[in-house]
């Protein structure tokens, strides 16, 4: 059965590379994956940082349309938009005045049966017993798996492993061969939605994650964010000008990690596309 | 007389509107020794939750002309570690609801409200986020830092990670029928 896909806004824009991990994935390993038409914008923190029932609205929408065009499954890898579709999800299921209410404004039914993926849920789900098998450059370093914020919590709602050390990342990171290492930063916030509005302040939340990163020995950080990425990946230089050193470790999608490690190439897996350099894992 | 009404009421209003109950609170510190901007903030969130807990309409003033309530990343964290699970992030999205409708902004916060209201424009015109457009709108809207982001466009075009055009939902009355029952619904 076909799994819905919703790429939401960075993926078709600055965190292109992650679209093309995910795709590139899917495609070796037969997974067939469709996008949802129309979709529109989560409304990511904006939204409900102004408007509650905008910042439910949104979402809403876009998983009514997943239902009416009938998946019962769909893949979200934008933490972001993933907490974003699940917490909806989960108010709406909650509340009957605020069901109506929502569906109201949409025009839509929204019955809140699609199943909602996040990116390692998907790769757990379809990947993962094959992984070893198709494993042909085993990724032999030492990795900081990095999960942020969205992706663990509220854990209340999400349901999604440990808040506090998390673990699915680096089982499958391990699965590929990488040493995932034990480090203090696996779930701290890196600024987020600050990036342009606060970069000062994402320069040093994002330059403690780096520097614990590379002084513990990592290779690589390992993300499944697009926010986290474009934070640890393109505000580098503030971040190397807030430490005063200059860090040289790259930030990899852990859909580039694992594509590098079942052989396919850095140019599909959109590793050309970063800021810092990542040549020296492949 | 009219303090011991007040004490009773900001309390049980923000029980109402939010379902978060803050006499749960016992000032423990988890929330603010495990926040990321608590020291970057007017006031870190153990501290918020204290103002609102005494009632008063002074604190509540202050709550919500505080920077506190706009630099909250939602990030989680001090939900994951409060032992009575108070839902602070909840609380800080009707927080700041509350602080424009009531015109109480912090000064410290305008640039953080300007780029969320050019992320919503972007949203509310295509469907979908335009990055390149936000960051034009946003620069344009507060001039501030104009050159640091303007650096990275040739970067960014080299690495395709910039669209000329913005990508657009075809149901595009769909989506400012859902901005005219929500958001511009109040602004009216």
């Amino acid at each position: 059965m076909e799994i819905g896909f919703y790429p939401g806004c960075s993926l078709k824009g600055t965190s292109r590379e992650y679209n093309e991990s995910v795709l590139a994935l899917a495609k070796a390993f037969g997974i067939e994956i469709k996008e949802i038409e129309d979709w529109n914008c989560c409304g990511a923190t904006a939204a409900h940082s102004m408007d509650r029932k905008l910042s439910l609205a949104l979402p809403a929408r876009v998983l009514a349309l997943a239902e009416k065009q009938g998946f019962h499954e769909i893949v979200v890898p934008c933490a972001s938009c993933y907490n974003r579709l699940a917490v909806t999800q989960y108010k709406l299921s909650e509340d009957a005045g605020l069901k109506k209410d929502i569906t109201d404004s949409i025009k839509m039914p929204c019955s809140g049966k699609v199943k909602i993926l996040n990116v390692i849920q998907f790769l757990d789900s379809y990947i993962k017993d094959k992984i070893q098998k198709r494993t042909v450059h085993p990724f032999k370093y030492d990795v900081a798996c990095y999960y942020g914020c969205l992706l663990v919590r509220p854990h209340q709602i999400l349901q999604f492993d440990r808040t506090e050390d998390p673990q699915s990342m680096d089982e499958l990171m391990r699965m590929v061969g990488a040493n995932a290492i034990e480090w203090g930063y696996k779930t701290e916030c890196c600024g987020a939605g600050l990036s342009v509005s606060r970069t000062d302040l994402v320069a040093k939340l994002s330059g403690n994650i780096v520097k614990d990163a590379e002084d513990r020995g990592a290779k690589a950080i390992i993300v499944a964010c697009p926010m986290c990425h474009s934070n640890l990946d393109m505000r580098r230089p503030q971040i190397d000008e807030y430490l005063r050193e200059k860090t040289t470790i790259p930030v990899l999608y852990i859909t580039q990690a694992i594509g590098l490690a079942i052989g396919l190439s850095p140019e599909e897996l959109g590793l050309k596309r970063h800021f810092v350099e990542t040549s020296s894992i492949y | 007389m009219t303090q011991i009404k007040e004490t009773v009421d900001i309390p049980s209003f923000l029980q109402k509107k939010t379902g978060v109950d803050v006499y749960q609170c016992y000032q423990c510190g988890k929330c603010t020794a495990g926040c990321v901007l608590a020291e970057d903030m007017d006031y870190p969130p153990s501290y918020i939750l204290r103002f609102l807990q005494t009632g008063l309409e002074t604190d509540y003033k202050k709550v919500l002309s505080s920077n506190t309530i706009w630099m909250c990343l939602n990030c989680e964290n001090c939900i994951g570690r409060c032992p009575k699970e108070v839902d602070i992030p909840v609380l800080m999205d009707f927080l700041r609801q509350e602080s424009r409708e009531k015109k109480l902004v912090s000064p410290k916060a305008r640039q953080i409200i300007a780029f969320h209201q050019s992320f919503l424009d972007s949203v509310k015109h295509t469907g979908r986020l335009y990055e390149a457009g936000l960051v034009a709108d946003y620069k344009l809207r507060t001039k501030r830092h104009l050159w640091q982001d303007m650096k990275l466009v040739p970067k960014m075009l080299k690495r395709g990670k910039l669209s000329f055009l913005p990508e657009v939902v075809k149901d595009r009355k769909k989506i400012s029928d859902i901005f005219n029952h929500t958001i511009d619904k109040k602004l009216k």
